[in-house]
């Protein structure tokens, strides 16, 4: 259908998303690396100076910048686990034949469309708040002391939160590909005499596998950027315990207005999420053929 | 014999996934509850039962003025889907029925574009908003949310518009349809169905957007997402009315998001999962 | 009119030519059948009269007018697809009336016009349902509705039955004949069954690699085949082929005998052989004959009646009449036996 026509009119069609996309990475990308070897700060805008790689190295001696790492990654890899595990188990019970699915599925993916901040808020004062909290209550009930989750587990409250918000994304993903599953794949494999477990081992698993990788690849991504779920709640605190990368990224640029030490810091996220998006880019670039 | 144990073992199933349901919900449930309760009774310990005052919501309404950050999310979810909208479905229209040898590698690297961390570009973006006066404007807002769902408005575009067959698009072409024609009555209203998914899921994830909305606002321009991160200061917090206030920051988008659970999948995975 | 003239019209893919040089005249009026196996360009041939692809190089002539650069809107031709390709969101009605909302022709007139069609096409209980209500037979004579009130120079047909079963396949082969009796309309049909191209053409085209392999009306490719492809390709069940001492006798690399022409006898004959698998179609049987010492089994036909059964010893005789020569370049060797 290309005719020479319609192909000199694609090119005019797809120009704008193109050039918007294109200022959209590269001027902001490359002020950011430009300011990352400059010593610039806002407090102090007068007194800018080429830095070369003093800033990277501020930041990455910067104690905080082992600790933000250390709890980036106890985020990521915290409510990958919890939500890869969980959301193949609801996908596979939800799954089943079971009365009102559509009313369970609806209940189940809420938790995704409630707005970051919102779920912080949620959780932090209704939930785990020390004394009038949910979990309070419940530990007041069992007569136990109750815990203030934010003071004495600041990352592991924020990985239980992260992972309400996107339990339902993985198990909607998961559930979509289970039920992709052919049917007569698996009477076939009943005809064979292959049991419900070695079923789930050798057909329903290999079938989800890339569902499984496009859920931690996406969720990669998104659980690398968090930040409003420790603004509404911790702050990054106490000290650095729950201060990821990103929002030591946004400390040092909004609250220290350390212009050089952000960019150098945002040059570091771009080369980490680099890593990740490759990964993913690969297992999506098959759908395309 | 057999009916009996599937019976029971539906049964069985039906009140695991009731459970793990509900205690999903829960939170939500409890915020909608706590939001009908009075102040007094917010914090007096847990109950499931309110006494269903709206004096929250009418308070959050009064008091915080609630509806200017309301207007802001709708303005800014919506105008910034419909300026995604017009660029994007040109650019997936000649993708996907005039695709060259570069087309696979452009919406590779549109998608790149999405994994670019935020907060990379924090210093840059900041710093422009600042000098040209875009700070806290609805206008520049749009804008970045505009660019920071493109790559996914065009994609799910593209997933879409690639289903239709090319076969009917040459139909027209010799049925006498000029270019125009060809748009209008044919690929259109096919691709209504999927322009309508695209909108509905952007419109969801502009309206959640809290990373850009928090940093480039204050109050003139600030939606419910950066509204509601301001509760977590001390003087905000009243229990009941904080419900209020994520109710209706929440229930537009929650009704939607029921009724865009397939898109949301095809959107969120690029088209790798279906 | 509709008078199609190809002068070395050429079609590179990259650097793949599809379709190398061809020259071929379609008159007003005629049945032209494009056909050939799977990949051997008859639809790019198709696709390239209808604008819907580029010429590489050479020209296309309608009507004696150079048509190349014109877009397919403006050449005046209607197109019936292999997926039927329907517009979803409208009715059957305004499906036929699109290609004249186009042309902006009176809506009376187009009234008129979709009336007429519907009559002759069965559709008018089912103007106003959508496509996807339809049956694949149903939706097939809406895409000929749709082409035929365009009142175009020529119609171009894209594999059009073969979404279809078989037993429509056959009334749909009738209809499209009817329509062109009736019309007189130039018709280009494009085809892998040769069945279709040999009961619905006034002119088949076989093509191989996208090269013409042969043009003639169906009794001369039947009658006189020019090469191995074609007599393989044209005739069904497929004329038998024979090589080595066989042809050699009769002064040929390769022979060929249809079915048909071979003579059946239970005491004497050319070739003695065993029956293998018969097929009997009641009118017709069709056996497979093994053990005659050729490389080759032979395909025989008889009649419904005859009573032949496994392993059956069969003497068999071609009609020496009715033998094809070829030579070691696979090409017919004109002079008779």
């Amino acid at each position: 259908m290309a005719t020479r026509q319609t192909q000199s009119l694609a090119r005019l069609m797809r120009a704008p998303a193109i050039i918007l996309l294109l200022i959209w990475m590269v001027v902001p990308l490359g002020m950011t690396l430009y300011y990352s070897f400059l010593n610039y700060n806002l407090l102090n805008p007068a007194v800018t100076s080429w830095a070369g790689w003093f800033n990277y190295q501020y930041f990455v001696t910067d104690p905080a910048f082992m600790a933000a790492i250390v709890n980036t990654l106890v985020l990521v890899l915290g409510v990958l686990a919890i939500t890869v595990i969980g959301g193949i188990a609801i996908a596979l019970l939800i799954d089943k034949p079971i009365w009102g699915q559509g009313i369970v599925r609806i209940l189940i993916i809420s938790p995704f469309f409630v707005m970051p901040p919102v779920a912080a808020l949620i959780w932090k004062n209704m939930i785990m708040h020390p004394s009038y909290g949910v979990f309070a209550d419940i530990a007041r009930f069992l007569g136990l002391q109750p815990v203030d989750w934010f003071a004495q587990y600041p990352l592991t409250s924020i990985v239980i939160i992260v992972a309400w918000q996107w339990l339902p994304f993985a198990t909607l993903i998961l559930l979509t590909a289970l039920q992709s599953l052919d049917g007569e794949q698996m009477e076939a494999a009943e005809m064979d005499g292959a049991g419900s477990v070695s079923r789930f081992i050798h057909l329903t698993l290999p079938h989800m596998a890339r569902a499984i990788t496009v859920v931690i690849l996406i969720q990669t991504i998104f659980l690398l950027g968090i930040y409003a779920e420790i603004l509404v709640t911790t702050n990054g605190g106490p000290g650095n315990a729950s201060t990821n990368l990103t929002y030591l990224i946004y400390r040092a640029a909004r609250l220290n207005f350390d212009i050089g030490g952000a960019a150098a810091g945002g040059i570091i996220a771009v080369i980490l999420a680099n890593l990740v998006a490759i990964f993913l880019m690969r297992a999506v670039g098959k759908n395309l053929d | 014999m057999a009916r009996a144990s599937s019976t029971r073992s539906k049964i069985g199933y039906t009140i695991a996934a009731w459970a793990v349901a509900l205690t999903l919900f829960f939170p939500i449930l409890y915020t909608i509850i706590t939001s009908l309760k009075t102040e007094q009774e917010a914090i007096s310990g847990f109950s499931l039962i309110p006494s269903f005052t709206w004096s929250s919501f009418e308070a959050v309404q009064t008091q915080n003025d609630y509806w200017k950050p309301f207007t802001n999310s709708v303005i800014l979810a919506v105008g910034s889907t419909i300026l995604a909208l017009i660029v994007a479905i040109p650019a997936a229209w000649a993708m996907a029925f005039s695709p060259t040898k570069h087309t696979k590698n452009i919406l590779m690297w549109m998608l790149s574009t999405k994994m670019m961390p935020a907060v990379a570009v924090l210093v840059p973006i900041y710093l422009i908003f600042l000098r040209t006066g875009l700070m806290d404007t609805r206008i520049g807002l749009t804008v970045m949310l505009m660019l920071i769902n493109l790559p996914i408005v065009v994609w799910m575009l593209y997933t879409y518009f690639r289903e239709i067959p090319g076969e009917i698009l040459e139909a027209a072409r010799m049925d006498g349809a000029g270019l125009r024609d060809e748009i209008l009555y044919v690929l259109t209203p096919m691709a209504i169905p999927g322009i309508a998914s695209t909108m509905l899921l952007n419109v969801i994830l502009a309206w959640n957007e809290a990373f850009w909305t928090i940093q480039l606002t204050t109050t003139n321009a600030a939606p419910l997402s950066a509204f509601i991160a301001s509760f977590s200061s001390p003087q905000g917090l009243f229990w009941a009315k904080l419900s209020a206030a994520s109710v209706m920051a929440i229930a537009p988008i929650l009704i939607m998001g029921w009724f865009s659970q397939k898109q949301l999948v095809r959107g969120l995975t690029f088209g790798a999962v279906k | 009119m509709g008078r199609i003239t190809l002068e070395n019209v050429t079609k590179r893919f990259g650097d793949v030519e599809v379709i190398p040089p061809l020259n071929l005249d379609i008159d007003d009026g005629e049945f032209v059948v494009f056909v050939g196996p799977s990949g051997c360009g008859k639809s790019t041939l198709l696709r390239l009269i209808a604008g819907l692809e580029d010429t590489s190089g050479g020209r296309i002539l309608i009507d004696g007018q150079d048509a190349t650069e014109t877009p397919p809107a403006k050449r005046g031709l209607a197109m019936v697809f292999q997926s039927y390709a329907l517009y979803p969101h409208m009715s059957v009605r305004k499906n036929i009336a699109f290609p004249m909302r186009m042309a902006s022709v009176p809506q009376d007139e187009q009234d008129r016009r979709i009336e007429a069609a519907a009559k002759a096409l069965n559709l008018t209980d089912y103007l106003d349902r959508k496509p996807g209500q339809l049956s694949g037979g149903q939706r097939q004579r809406v895409a000929i509705g749709r082409a035929i009130v365009r009142e175009p120079s020529a119609f171009l047909f894209d594999e059009p039955l073969s979404n279809l079963d078989a037993a429509l396949r056959v009334g749909m082969r009738l209809e499209i004949s009817e329509l062109h009796n009736r019309l007189k309309t130039t018709m280009v049909y494009v085809t892998h069954d040769q069945v279709e191209a040999m009961t619905m053409a006034d002119k088949i085209v076989v093509l191989r690699a996208g090269h013409i392999e042969q043009v003639g009306s169906p009794m001369e490719l039947y009658r006189a085949p020019k090469n191995l492809f074609v007599a393989g390709f044209i005739g069904s069940p497929k004329m038998n082929l024979l090589s080595g001492p066989a042809a050699a006798e009769y002064g040929a690399e390769t022979i060929g005998i249809r079915p048909e022409h071979i003579g059946v006898s239970a005491t004497t004959g050319t070739w003695q052989g065993r029956v293998g698998v018969s097929e009997h179609l009641g009118s017709d049987t069709f056996f497979y004959v093994e053990g005659t010492g050729l490389a080759e089994t032979i395909t025989v036909r008889a009649g419904g009646d005859i009573d032949l059964h496994h392993g059956d010893t069969v003497f068999l005789t071609p009609d020496t009449a009715q033998m094809h020569r070829f030579d070691a370049a696979g090409d017919r060797i004109a002079a008779p036996i």
